[in-house]
């Protein structure tokens, strides 16, 4: 099986790489078109800005071939929000292959509890769908870092719970999507990555 | 529900853990790799390598250590010690690690932080202070593990450490740090309240009883700990079944 990550300006692609590593499988780090489109699992990591990632795809082409991608594509954190429609972040117009926006987390004023912003460390997924997440994944707990959110919506493949409900994850067709970082989420970020790599 | 996080703080020094480890079923104990997988099988939620090298050149041990981590551990993790400039967390994080943390280089230097922040980002930033009970509310900010007062003050520190783009700030209390009679509770709370990015408390921990006490009245977001968890006097998941059992929400 050949797999390939994404290269762009993203932060933690070694990561990723290293998480395939841990499982077994060798990942190739590339931004050539040909090598991306023949590959077998595509892997679209990221931690950014939206706006400057959104231009740096842009320059390289890949903003036209990854919605193109006909194979199973992932996204992580970044990567499956340039993959909705539109960011709040830098009001950024992204790839639109997830009919989503998305938004700041904004804390409520007046609570007793006061929710910190980045929502960062580990929390659990509810409704989890297949085949993605397994049943066993339901009620797991994975790892977030982020400011920015999707809603939930038709697309949504796994919720999670911040302020309020929001999407952990997203699926249309052969494109997945995690708003959580699999490749930091323990035995549980293992099982999803599993899950994606046996499509 | 947002967990609550244990972190144990691992010291490095010419890549290998410091503090004696008593763990039996590790075959080197001081391989911080090792050392920091039992700890994430165990339900640790992230890990802090601080390193204490002092020698500057011994350092690039230090960025060969982290990429060992990021290769091994199925967890996020923070290092931290002697980083100075853009390009001390430009090696670490192309070596793999999530976050780093700065502490005297950002006192001496706060446009660090803003720098550090716009270059990778908030998430990437943890401010880590270190300071010193003068009375009341007040503290006093220290540099060099404790060991110098400075002007800035604990409260202020803090809320110009957030606006500069921190992501996160890691707060040592010096009176309680190896003290082990629990975390400075009143000073976390009001910390926790006054800022809007994430808390994690550190010095103090004796007892599984400390750590419920930090998230409830002190109101952390993460707790923090060293030779607790190196000399298995609170095993992680005994500590964690306690907190859950307590109506923590833990992972």
């Amino acid at each position: 099986m050949k797999i390939v990550i994404i290269k762009y300006n993203a932060g933690n692609i070694q990561s990723v790489s290293f998480a395939l590593e841990r499982l077994g499988y060798q990942a190739e780090i590339t931004a050539d078109h040909d090598t991306i489109r023949k590959a077998d699992k595509v892997i679209f990591p990221g931690v950014g800005e939206a706006s400057t990632t959104m231009a740096y795809l842009k320059k390289e082409g890949l903003d036209q071939l990854i919605p193109s991608l006909t194979q199973p594509v992932l996204g992580i954190c970044l990567g499956m929000q340039l993959m909705c429609s539109h960011s709040e972040e830098g009001n950024t117009p992204c790839l639109g292959i997830f009919d989503e926006k998305v938004k700041k987390f904004v804390a409520p004023v007046q609570d007793s509890e006061r929710f910190k912003i980045p929502h960062m460390g580990w929390n659990q997924l509810i409704n989890v769908k297949k085949p993605l997440f397994s049943q066993e994944l339901e009620n797991e707990f994975v790892y977030f870092v982020h400011s920015f959110y999707v809603a939930t919506g038709p697309d949504t493949a796994a919720e999670s719970h911040y302020i309020h409900p929001f999407s952990a994850a997203l699926r249309k067709n052969n494109f997945f999507a995690t708003q959580f970082h699999p490749e930091k989420s323990s035995k549980a970020g293992e099982q999803i990555l599993k899950n994606f790599l046996s499509l | 529900m947002l967990a609550k996080r244990i972190i144990p703080c691992l010291d490095i020094r010419n890549g290998q853990t410091v503090k004696g480890v008593k763990f039996l079923d590790i075959k080197e104990v001081g391989d911080p790799v090792e050392l920091g997988a039992l700890y994430a099988q165990q339900g640790a939620d992230e890990l802090v390598f601080l390193d204490i090298t002092a020698s500057h050149e011994k350092r690039k041990t230090f960025v060969e250590l982290v990429k060992r981590i990021a290769q091994h551990i199925n967890i996020p993790f923070t290092v931290g010690g002697g980083i100075s400039e853009l390009s001390d967390a430009d090696a670490l994080l192309s070596a793999g690690a999530d976050k780093i943390s700065i502490n005297s280089s950002a006192v001496r230097n706060p446009q660090l932080i803003s720098d550090m922040a716009q270059h990778f980002g908030s998430q990437f930033v943890v401010v880590a202070i270190d300071a010193k009970q003068l009375q009341g509310d007040e503290w006093t900010v220290t540099v060099n593990g404790g060991r110098i007062p400075t002007e800035k003050r604990l409260f202020s520190w803090a809320r110009e450490a957030e606006e500069r783009g921190a992501g996160e700030i890691l707060f040592t209390s010096m009176d309680h740090d190896g003290v082990k009679q629990g975390f400075a509770n009143e000073a976390l709370a009001k910390l926790s309240d006054e800022r809007g990015i994430p808390i994690i408390a550190s010095g103090g921990a004796g007892a599984k009883e400390h750590f419920k006490d930090v998230f409830t009245k002190g109101k952390a977001d993460a707790g923090l700990a060293a030779s607790i968890f190196h000399f298995n006097e609170i095993p992680i998941p005994e500590l964690k079944n306690f907190l859950k059992n307590e109506g923590i929400s833990i992972r």
